[in-house]
């Protein structure tokens, strides 16, 4: 069911010798002993758990009405699609996960071609950028909600009084603007990852050509127009559908900032709630049908791309 | 000309850092000088928010997180290390699909799992038991560290494998003395991922476990409830808890973006 089919990636490279000859039946499972474990574990702990979500989605089932058990049909999905704020839980999902994909992609493009370039002091540059992505995600966004965004005593408030005065606007950002509350903080976790991933790009671009076009009389402009941006295509296209894996399953930032209210609770947060506070395990998991059917469309487009890379790899 | 882009980095690094120099510095102050509008920068030090934070009683969340990482960090090497051998060095047929599971099953999200996996633990007593989150936190890793150390195997050079076949060794040989020494950096590398991605997790804790298996990022969430004024306190904590992050980060900092990828990018 989540086993998104993907073409088998042509060996071209030098074949192993151990796979020249005809290999017995017992020798394929002597080959396979040391898979198995792996394979048998995430079936049994990642596949069965989605397979009983699909069984219990379609089941009238209340643990607080526990006698009232029974097949509904697709009874929970129409809730789901109807239910007011299931509805704004799937639009709050897309619209954080795009912005935040969005923004963080191109903030880290502009930090990964400022880190391209030699200047003094690069690694500590570099290091002092990845720190926020190693900042425990619950104690990030603590972090944010009471240390940057408290309007008494935050530190953005902070500063506006520093640099205006004691008129200074001191605005209530989380009840405020909610929902750019939590994409800040997330857009600041995260930026650092595109950069990483951006920066391997960009020192995986190969110089020669570069040279050549600089030799020829091609502006900055122009070698990152027609050069740099081509290569970096399918780097920007892993950072974003990664990315989109990763937050589109965000719980601690929504939890922690804004407890899922003001308009902010996305779908995981909402299916935990409905989960843990209304005990409706019927509709809980039609929604949690819902997200991965959202997942694999995004995941198809993410294999794809990883499976181009896997493949020059191969060829390479 | 040139020195503005160098400038401009340094400006962006520290706009960046400047929340993780504020969480530190306002676990640094006592609770009236970290809530005070301006900012008060040049407050006097004082190791009181640590002393508070320790003085909570964080100790057992701190412990559980650690075995909880640490646990599933082994178990996922035990399963992924052959398996990576099975999908690199003696190819399994199809092995490219088999790959691709694994990486499918990292983009199934986890919440959709969440109910029947509450379930289980209900009806089997694991409930709040830490071991029950090692099972889970090893199949939320299990495909990325196949996926790396699949691109790390990779790199072991074909010629030694030949000869450490003629000589008759067996597959458990051939993965101590020839694989692992060569791997051991992507081991490494693998193992610190894995041990952040573990010790970050928060929904499954939150769910699965109460007042003995609470891991440190459910104590973290917990933590804010007290009354009057919190936040050196509460910036102690995270700096707590964040700090095994940081270090193992930084110490695979340039594996950290292979292991991201899932090993995509070099």
């Amino acid at each position: 069911m989540t086993a998104v089919k993907e073409p088998v990636v042509e060996t071209t490279g030098p074949v192993p010798p151990v796979r020249s000859g005809r290999v017995g039946a017992a020798a394929r499972w002597g080959r396979r002993a040391p898979l198995l474990p792996a394979l048998l574990f995430t079936i049994v702990v990642t596949q069965l758990p989605f397979a009983a979500t699909l069984v219990i989605s379609l089941m009238r089932w209340n643990s607080l009405d526990p006698t009232n058990r029974g097949f509904a049909g697709l009874d929970n999905y129409v809730a789901v699609f109807t239910d007011p704020d299931l509805r704004s839980a799937i639009w709050t999902t897309v619209v954080l996960t795009a912005s935040v994909v969005l923004v963080s992609l191109l903030l880290g493009l502009v930090l990964a071609l400022l880190l391209d370039r030699k200047f003094f002091g690069r690694g500590v540059v570099r290091t002092m950028l990845i720190a926020p992505f190693l900042v425990v995600p619950v104690a990030a966004a603590l972090l944010w909600k009471h240390a940057l965004y408290n309007p008494d005593y935050g530190l953005f408030n902070g500063v506006l009084s520093w640099l205006f005065g004691a008129d200074a606007p001191q605005p209530e950002w989380i009840s405020g603007m909610p929902l750019i509350a939590v994409e800040a903080a997330l857009v600041w976790q995260w930026t650092p990852f595109m950069m990483l991933i951006l920066l391997a790009g960009l020192q995986s671009r190969p110089a020669d050509a570069v040279e050549a076009a600089r030799i020829d009389g091609a502006t900055p402009w122009q070698v990152f127009r027609y050069l740099t941006l081509p290569h970096l295509r399918q780097y920007l296209e892993l950072g974003a559908l990664l990315g989109s894996i990763y937050i589109v399953q965000n719980f601690d930032a929504v939890f922690t900032i804004t407890s899922g209210g003001l308009g902010t609770a996305n779908l995981p947060y909402t299916i935990y709630q409905t989960f843990y506070q209304a005990h409706d395990y019927g509709q809980a998991s039609a929604a949690g049908v819902v997200v991965v059917v959202g997942s694999i469309v995004i995941a198809t487009f993410a294999l794809r791309v990883v499976s181009s890379l896997l493949r020059e790899e191969v060829r390479g | 000309m040139k020195r503005i882009w160098g400038v401009l980095a340094w400006f962006s690094a520290l706009v960046f850092f400047a929340p993780v120099a504020w969480m530190v510095l306002t676990s640094l102050h006592s609770e009236p000088d970290a809530a005070t509008n301006p900012p008060s920068v040049a407050a006097p030090l004082t190791l009181d928010g640590y002393r508070e934070f320790f003085g909570s009683g964080p100790w057992p969340s701190l412990i559980n997180s650690l075995s909880a990482s640490v646990g599933s960090t082994v178990l996922v090497l035990l399963l992924a290390i052959p398996a990576a051998y099975a999908l690199s060095i003696k190819k399994v047929d199809k092995w490219s699909d088999v790959l691709f599971f694994f990486l499918s099953t990292k983009m199934l999200p986890v919440v959709a799992g969440l109910l029947p996996i509450y379930l289980v633990a209900q009806y089997t007593g694991l409930l709040d038991n830490i071991s029950f989150l090692v099972v889970l936190y090893t199949s939320m890793n299990l495909p990325i560290a196949v996926w790396l150390m699949r691109s790390f195997l990779a790199e072991v050079p074909v010629e030694i494998l030949e000869a450490a076949a003629l000589d008759g060794a067996g597959l458990v040989t051939t993965l101590r003395r020839v694989v692992a020494p060569v791997a051991m950096p992507g081991i490494a590398a693998t193992s610190l991922i894995c041990f952040i991605f573990s010790w970050n997790e928060l929904l499954f804790a939150r769910v699965l476990t109460g007042v003995v298996a609470g891991t440190a990022p459910v104590y973290l969430t917990g933590f804010v409830t007290s009354q009057g004024l919190f936040l050196a306190k509460v910036c102690a904590a995270a700096v707590v808890v964040s700090l095994p992050v940081l270090l193992a980060g930084f110490a695979a900092q340039d594996k950290l973006v292979q292991g991201l990828s899932l090993g995509a990018v070099k």
